[in-house]
């Protein structure tokens, strides 16, 4: 376990402005040590929907942004950011994170590590990391709240998409990792959901061996079959980013390559996100990417909470944060679905150079919301242990 | 060239304090197209267009004078612009990303929101020249001067708070909380309400220009759209300060306030995402900017009923009505 000094030197910059009276609520963000997502040749690599550096990055922009608002309302946040190399180290921080006073912990970390924290402590956990929809669903807390857009959100917001082009002959293209099967089956329910029509599943890998061919050749993936698009589910990301141009058809890709729907992109130009993306840029040096507006809104969550109950207490706090309405820069309100934790947002459907278009689609309806239409809705009451929430 | 003549003539007689002559032209300044478009106001048809600056956004004519400041966000500049000949007097800096402004009251300064520097610049009329600048909240938008000079106020979209600034001191006297995400002013007949949309909050907020207080808020609704999808943005105020104009975003319409019930009287849907209104002298006719289906839509105010669409640039931000 190490502690960082980003987490010391962001709490001097917070507190400097001097408001000597202003309540101080201890905010601590466990991320993966020795992510190996974050390494560089990952992050060289940029592939949709993967991050682009730690989520302190986004946090930090959040938090710094906000003085004003901060100090008008007296109170401030101290971050804290502690490296966790397991599920384990993961558990004993935010116990003692919970010990030492922390208010909120946010986790930058796998599903099993995720669950460990929201376990261990009885404060709220914000999951800025992760998609996998088990923690929405079988595996939910109560104290969880997730800000990244669930893997069934982002299948939905597609399938959308292509109900809206009608192009509903869907070539299904599945990865080979433990993590692609439960997307692979996301993509699937949302394609039944929104009526198009499954024409065939295939599994690809990725391989030079002749005598894999049929599992490796996008010419021979992609024959001997008639479909509209081709819905790749990659979770590594290499095989789909060569897909697009390559398929035996001349049709379009979505899923991991082509097109793909996420929580932002530094191209979005609508609702003031240029600002967002050019602040978040001018601190980090990179382009913001759909993980780092993840992390950029749970610091937003956080002063929102804080602005409305400045003196606490945690409880107070706590309430405020669950039932805060939040201004993402995507032209609507969002908030945190009382049912699995979820926070509803718009999502973008970008080919990686710019942003097509938003889900929900034109003419999509919801009886309540219609970002509701993305993810796992109340009726289904997927998350057992929020029964009743 | 005889036209033009005449056309100077009829400006020059138009620019004339308060003259009741109901020609003129609209200037419209649109976002993508480094252009501003012209459209005559008796026959309501495009009349020509005059090149700018990059992504002119905010435009407003100089106090006493015929000319007409462009702000341009992407050129970190003003055009300034003579309306008579149509012709580009000079262009100067106006800070990093220069959304929207307002004259101090001698029109020798300009108050300035800088989006990227989350600032208000205070900037030299004359040549552009930044003389201070005052940090205020992330994202500053709306920039509105009281009608006495002594005060600027500026939203910030972010913080959700509207800053009260005193003028002679560039200091901050306070920091209002309004509704979420707070984009423009208008300030009532006798000065004493400064009106504020709420672009998230689907409502006004009112603040009493005394204390610098919230004293009310109008909610927008609309038949069978949710609050979601009404975005308040462009506002105006009838001469007689009884009637207040809101466009409504997405909600595609745009709201006829009674100012002394603060109710919604009317509603006249318009063009997509309906963002800034200006009002023509004789207060008959309301102009309307449709960001998002790039044209304008002008309203007969008496009837509540929209007259005419006209197409303009891409993108367009907002409508200057010189009479």
């Amino acid at each position: 376990m190490r502690r960082a000094a980003t987490g010391i030197a962001l709490l001097l910059a917070l507190a400097g402005a001097g408001a000597a009276s202003a309540t101080t609520f201890k905010l601590v963000l466990i991320a993966r040590d020795g992510d190996p997502r974050l390494e560089r040749s990952q992050l060289e690599r940029a592939y949709l929907g993967h991050p682009g550096g730690p989520a302190v990055d986004g946090l930090a922009v959040a938090l710094n942004e906000s003085r004003l608002q901060l100090e008008a309302a007296g109170a401030q946040w101290a971050l804290t950011t502690i490296q966790a190399a397991s599920a384990d180290a993961a558990r004993a921080a935010a116990q003692q994170a919970e010990k030492a006073g922390a208010a909120v912990v946010l986790t930058d970390l796998p599903p099993s590590a995720t669950l460990a924290v929201a376990d261990a402590v009885k404060l709220p956990v914000l999951n800025v990391a992760e998609a996998a929809d088990a923690l929405r669903q079988a595996d939910c807390r109560r104290n969880l709240w997730h800000l990244l857009p669930s893997e069934r959100m982002r299948a939905d917001a597609l399938a959308q998409t292509l109900a809206a082009q009608r192009w509903t002959q869907v070539l299904l293209l599945a990865g080979p990792s433990a993590d692609d099967a439960p997307r692979v089956s996301a993509a699937a329910a949302a394609i039944k959901r929104y009526g198009l029509k499954l024409v065939d599943t295939r599994a690809f890998k990725l391989s030079a061996d002749p005598r894999e061919r049929d599992l490796a050749n996008p010419l021979l993936l992609t024959g001997r079959a008639s479909y509209d698009v081709v819905w790749v589910v990659d979770s590594a990301g290499e095989f789909a980013r060569a897909l697009p141009y390559r398929t035996a058809l001349p049709r379009p890709v979505v899923g991991d390559g082509g097109l793909a729907a996420l929580a932002w992109h530094a191209q979005f130009e609508r609702f003031g996100a240029p600002q967002v993306s050019r602040r978040f840029a001018k601190a980090h040096q990179r382009p913001m990417t759909a993980h780092d507006w993840a992390s950029w809104l749970a610091g937003r969550a956080l002063v929102a909470a804080a602005v409305a109950a400045p003196n606490g207490p945690l409880p107070a706090l706590h309430k405020a944060l669950a039932e805060a309405d939040l201004d993402g820069s995507k032209g609507v309100n969002l908030s945190f679905r009382p049912w699995d934790g979820q926070l509803r947002q718009p999502l973008l459907l970008s080919d990686g150079q710019g942003v097509v278009g938003m889900a929900p689609a034109d003419g999509v309806l919801h009886p309540k919301n219609v970002l509701d239409t993305l993810g796992a809705d109340a009726a289904e009451k997927l998350c057992k242990a929020r029964a009743g929430a | 060239m005889r036209r033009v003549c005449h056309l100077i003539a009829t400006l020059a007689a138009a620019l004339a304090p308060l003259a009741a002559n109901a020609q003129g032209m609209a200037w419209v300044s649109s976002e993508k197209d480094d252009a501003i478009t012209l459209i005559d106001m008796r026959t309501l048809t495009v009349a020509g267009t005059v090149p700018t600056c990059k992504r002119p956004r905010h435009m407003q004519i100089a106090p006493g004078t015929t000319q007409l400041f462009v702000a341009c966000s992407e050129s970190n500049a003003a055009d300034v612009i003579d309306l008579a000949t149509r012709k580009s007097l000079r262009r100067m800096p106006l800070g990093e990303d220069p959304e929207a402004f307002d004259f101090s009251a001698d029109g020798k300064q300009l108050y300035v929101s800088m989006e990227d520097d989350a600032a208000l610049g205070i900037v030299d009329a004359a040549n552009g020249k930044l003389l201070k600048t005052v940090p205020v909240g992330q994202e500053p938008e709306g920039v509105k001067t009281s009608p006495d000079g002594k005060r600027v106020y500026v939203t910030s979209e972010v913080a959700s708070l509207v800053h009260a600034i005193d003028t002679a001191s560039a200091k901050v006297v306070k920091n209002i909380a309004v509704g979420k995400r707070p984009r423009r002013f208008a300030i009532n007949a006798d000065g004493t309400q400064l009106w504020v949309t709420n672009e998230l909050g689907a409502s006004v907020s009112i603040i009493s220009t005394q204390d610098l207080s919230v004293i009310g808020t109008v909610k927008f609704e609309l038949k069978g759209m949710r609050a979601s999808d009404i975005t308040p943005v462009g506002i105006a105020f009838s001469r007689d300060g009884k009637r207040a104009f809101v466009g409504l975003g997405r909600a595609n319409h745009v709201a006829f306030v009674d100012v002394a019930s603060r109710k919604v009287t009317d509603t006249v849907l318009v063009g997509k995402r309906a963002w800034h209104v200006a009002l023509n002298q004789s207060g008959t006719q309301l102009w309307v900017v449709n960001g998002l289906s790039d044209d304008l839509t002008v309203v007969d105010v008496a009837t509540a009923k929209a007259i005419k669409s006209v197409p303009v640039g891409r993108v367009p931000y907002m409508v200057v009505l010189a009479e």
